[in-house]
């Protein structure tokens, strides 16, 4: 294939006004799924989280899941959205496998909610509004796995594998109306918007938001038109962007494609396009179906939605605080520095830093630990800081700090412990031994034999050098395998050149 | 009069990856044709202030708790498959159109 032609980001600018469109698609955390009661899991064996609803067998039919119809309620309030009086499910049929009865139930033009908002921060500061324009429930599809072809993608493949474990998982798909203005943080207020969406629903807890896994996905829509031209220009659709760099980094691939194209004079092609994470590069997939070749029509099987009024009011009393609230809120709680505060932001760690501060942590050691030790020992696993250890178990393992009973070194050790599920905290401190030793007979001990070779250190603390006290904590702490209770034998030393 | 045409079919049929001979298509248009225009006469019967149903019973809000039940293992999933490998189905390539 042959390597598509770049301009120069900076150039397309100055000729095209970019503009974008997202969809994003949340998969919703219930114990079971859409429209039947196979459980709603991740990673199980193949076709065991199955009813004969998710196989499309004859006879079956479906039932709304009435916690997927909440949650997506909650989600629609709050992303600003109205909450329809009256909605309805329609099939949207096409023919592949990845479902099996040919359609697949979605909503179509009644969605559950529709015309929100929703304010998205950027790294520098600043606020962008990003319009919503409509929310709506629908099921996954299930998972193939191409099978014969060189490469494992559908190109060349000998047979396909169907796994309808992931089948009639509740989504909800959240489209953006044109999103104007951008300019050349298109990619940075996608990224934004994205992030801003896993927040929510995590602080909702009605998804587990994890990219990595799929439970959020993001289609972008990208589309140019040359400066001054009202008219909207051809869009192109790319899938498959499933971290948040990606998101970005797609973006602003296409911005650079089309416009090298539109500056020769080619025409841009509607069509779906692929994010390759490896190469940095989209490549075209289908042309884009339009809504016609779905032949959408109303769900016989089902029936119609009317969320009561007093449900609508009760879920919006029972929202959580907006994240750029909170995260207002939480900066001028923790008194941290811009820098210090988007630093955890940006690492996505807030959430775990915010948990292990409501476990009673202070803030500054909760950010210590998530950004220190956790997030090089997660870096150099290849996993998420959050899958190593809970918020909670980091807020004991401070509390065992601040009381003394293990020192930072040592706490370094009790992570590892934490991180290798050796049990609680205490019960890491002692089977591995790593208590402090505070008891004086055994640290005047080590001080005398540090004083042996360091005579001269108590006169410098008797003629106020009080910092000359180091080098004895050093020296005992070398001796004691770092268990010394530093304080205490700071202490005993200092009495010592006053005596 | 309908307006299905020759083109419509062949486009139904990709559509629905069913593969049609000319004769076939000839045919199922006129054919297609006749059954819309049947349809059809509903519109003499209604007119437009009357709400379209898409439910014949006025009812609402049936759903069930979110709860797991009745799953099937893998082999009674897949009991009826034509193809399969122990696990899964087993199909024919097809270029993508994941929804």
């Amino acid at each position: 294939m042959a390597k598509d032609a770049l301009m120069d980001f900076d150039k397309a600018l100055e000729k095209f006004e970019p503009v974008i469109g997202l969809e994003v698609h949340v998969e919703l955390s219930t114990k079971s799924k859409m429209f039947s009661s196979a459980s709603n899991v991740f990673g199980a064996d193949p076709n065991t989280a199955v009813t004969p609803v998710c196989l499309g067998l004859p006879g079956s039919l479906p039932v709304v899941n009435k916690d997927a119809v909440r949650y997506s309620i909650s989600l629609g309030l709050a992303l600003g959205c109205e909450i329809a009086e009256t909605c309805r499910f329609a099939r949207k049929n096409y023919f592949y496998p990845d479902l099996a009865k040919n359609y697949q139930i979605s909503q179509f033009d009644e969605p559950i909610a529709f015309e929100g908002s929703l304010e998205v921060e950027l790294d520098n500061g600043d606020i962008v509004t990003i319009p919503i324009e409509r929310a709506h429930m629908e099921e996954d599809a299930g998972k193939l796995t191409h099978v014969g072809g060189a490469t494992g993608r559908i190109q060349g493949a000998e047979y396909s594998l169907v796994d309808y474990n992931r089948a009639g998982v509740p989504l909800v798909e959240i489209v953006t109306k044109p999103i104007y203005g951008t300019e050349g943080r298109a990619g940075e207020v996608a990224r934004a918007y994205v992030s801003t969406i896993r927040d929510i629903v995590r602080g909702l807890g009605i998804s587990e938001a994890r990219m990595e896994r799929g439970n959020l996905r993001c289609d972008a829509n990208v589309s140019l038109r040359p400066r001054g031209d009202e008219k909207l220009g051809t869009r192109t659709e790319t899938k498959n962007v499933n971290s948040l760099r990606s998101i970005e980094r797609a973006i602003r691939y296409e911005i650079q494609r089309q416009a090298a194209l539109l500056d020769k004079g080619t025409a841009i092609i509607q069509e779906t396009r692929h994010w390759h994470e490896d190469t940095g590069t989209t490549s075209p997939g289908r042309p884009k179906s339009d809504a016609d070749d779905y032949r959408y029509f109303p769900e016989p099987d089902l029936l119609p939605i009317r969320p009561s009024r007093e449900l609508v009011e009760e879920l919006r009393a029972a929202l959580p605080e907006p994240p750029a609230a909170q995260r207002r809120r939480l900066k001028a709680e923790w008194g941290f520095s811009d820098l210090d505060f988007k630093s955890i932001v940006n690492a996505g760690l807030l959430v775990e830093v915010r948990e292990t501060v409501e476990a009673g942590a202070n803030p500054q050691s909760a950010r210590k630990w998530w950004m220190g030790e956790l997030s090089r020992t997660a870096n150099e696993m290849n996993v998420e800081p959050s899958s190593l250890v809970t918020p909670t178990q980091v807020a004991e393992l401070q509390s065992a700090v601040d009381a003394g009973t293990i020192n930072d070194k040592l706490a370094r050790e009790a992570l590892a412990g934490l991180i290798a599920n050796e049990g609680t905290v205490a019960e890491i401190i002692e089977k591995r031994g790593l208590t402090v030793v505070s008891d004086d007979g055994a640290l005047i001990a080590a001080i005398d034999a540090a004083l042996a070779s360091q005579p001269d250190v108590l006169e410098k603390i008797a003629s106020g050098k009080v910092e000359a006290a180091g080098a004895i904590i050093g020296a005992v702490m070398k001796a004691m395998g770092g268990k010394a209770d530093a304080a205490r034998v700071r202490e005993l030393v200092i009495e010592r050149a006053s005596a | 009069m309908s307006d299905i045409t020759e083109d419509t079919v062949r486009h139904l049929a990709n559509l629905a990856r069913i593969a049609l001979t000319p004769e076939e298509v000839t045919t199922l248009t006129s054919e297609l044709a006749a059954i819309v225009s049947a349809v059809e006469k509903v519109n003499e019967a209604v007119s437009a202030d009357v709400p379209a149903t898409s439910h014949p019973i006025p009812m609402e809000n049936v759903w069930r708790e979110d709860v797991v039940a009745d799953e099937l293992t893998s082999e009674q999933a897949l009991t009826g498959a034509p193809d399969h490998d122990g696990s899964r189905f087993r199909v024919t390539a097809i270029l993508g159109e994941e929804a």
